[in-house]
């Protein structure tokens, strides 16, 4: 996001507050979510699934991961990599002392 | 001397300096939280009671036994906080764009509007972390408590640093806006990279410990 003119920079504030109006209502969704009678490992898949909208909006609009350079994703594809990793920890964990996953 | 590379890109990366730096830096970020999720995780699926308030816990708060531990936890302060930190995530970018406009007044009502929001955040987590403390209830208290505190601590401390650059730049730090505009917007870009990605871990924190 640098040497844009002043019209595009003008636009994309109007998109800022686009995905302001977006990230609250998915967060008025995500708290009435909660309250409904749904399964404890649906709750926790819609509550993830919005999370991830939500990070998924902030990370592609307010940091500009839409259009940034090649050397970012790079280190962002191995983070990603790494966290996938870690994530899925506590599954080998239990693997290792359960014999299942 | 002067400092390469924190105006015009470098050749090779396409980016200038700082930028390539903080994301360097918000990866290890994202594994130091990704550490403490991933905690999380193998401690709620490996004690079967850690959602639940222990019994003498649940009496001394007089609650009914079998009552979870989330239930205890304040999800509408959690639930402002969380507009708070959005609301200030757009401002925080706003501040920016005004850079970009060259409105020198316009980023200082947002970055102020940004500061204001860091602040009010701290003061809502302080009130929820008091009425804790009030009740007798601390990390020590359970795992539950341990991760809450652990999470939401870590993370209340970035809202400081974050609040503390951005005072920075608000403050003293703006005077290079009269003698290298392009460099301070860049400051201001880098330190908004930071702060979003503080509202991102928090727009997880917030479902995972408060609702589910």
């Amino acid at each position: 996001m640098s040497g844009h003119s002043v019209e595009e920079i003008r636009q994309e504030t109007r998109k800022y507050w686009v995905i302001f109006v977006a990230l609250v209502a998915l967060t008025v969704i995500t708290v009435g979510v909660s309250y409904l009678d749904l399964s404890e490992s649906m709750h926790i898949t819609v509550a993830l699934l919005i999370a991830c909208l939500k990070g998924g909006l902030v990370a592609a609009v307010f940091m500009h991961l839409i259009s940034e350079k090649q050397a970012i994703y790079a280190i962002l594809l191995l983070t990603v990599v790494f966290f996938v990793v870690l994530m899925l920890g506590p599954a080998f964990g239990r693997w290792g002392s359960t014999g299942v996953v | 001397m002067q400092i390469p590379y924190n105006v015009e890109a470098r050749p090779d990366t396409g980016l200038y300096n700082a930028k390539l730096g903080i994301w360097l830096f918000l990866a290890s970020e994202v594994m130091l939280f990704g550490a403490l999720f991933s905690s999380y995780v193998l401690l709620r699926t490996g004690d079967p009671g850690f959602m639940t308030i222990p019994h003498e816990i649940a009496e001394h708060l007089g609650v009914h036994e079998g009552t979870l531990w989330s239930d205890e936890l304040n999800v509408p302060l959690a639930f402002v906080n969380t507009l708070v930190l959005i609301f200030s995530s757009v401002t925080m970018v706003m501040s920016w764009a005004s850079l970009k406009l060259k409105d020198i007044g316009k980023f200082k009502l947002w970055m102020g509007l940004t500061n204001l929001c860091a602040l009010g955040f701290m003061v809502i987590k302080t009130i929820e972390y008091s009425a804790k403390f009030s009740h007798g209830l601390f990390p020590s208290s359970g795992n539950f408590l341990a991760v809450y505190f652990t999470m939401t601590g870590l993370h209340g401390l970035h809202v400081v640093g974050g609040l503390i650059v951005n005072s920075y730049l608000w403050g003293p730090g703006s005077k290079m806006w009269k003698t290298e505009p392009e460099r301070f917007t860049n400051r201001v870009e880098v330190a908004g990279l930071y702060w979003h990605f503080v509202d991102l871990v928090w727009i997880f924190l917030f479902p995972s410990l408060y609702l589910l």
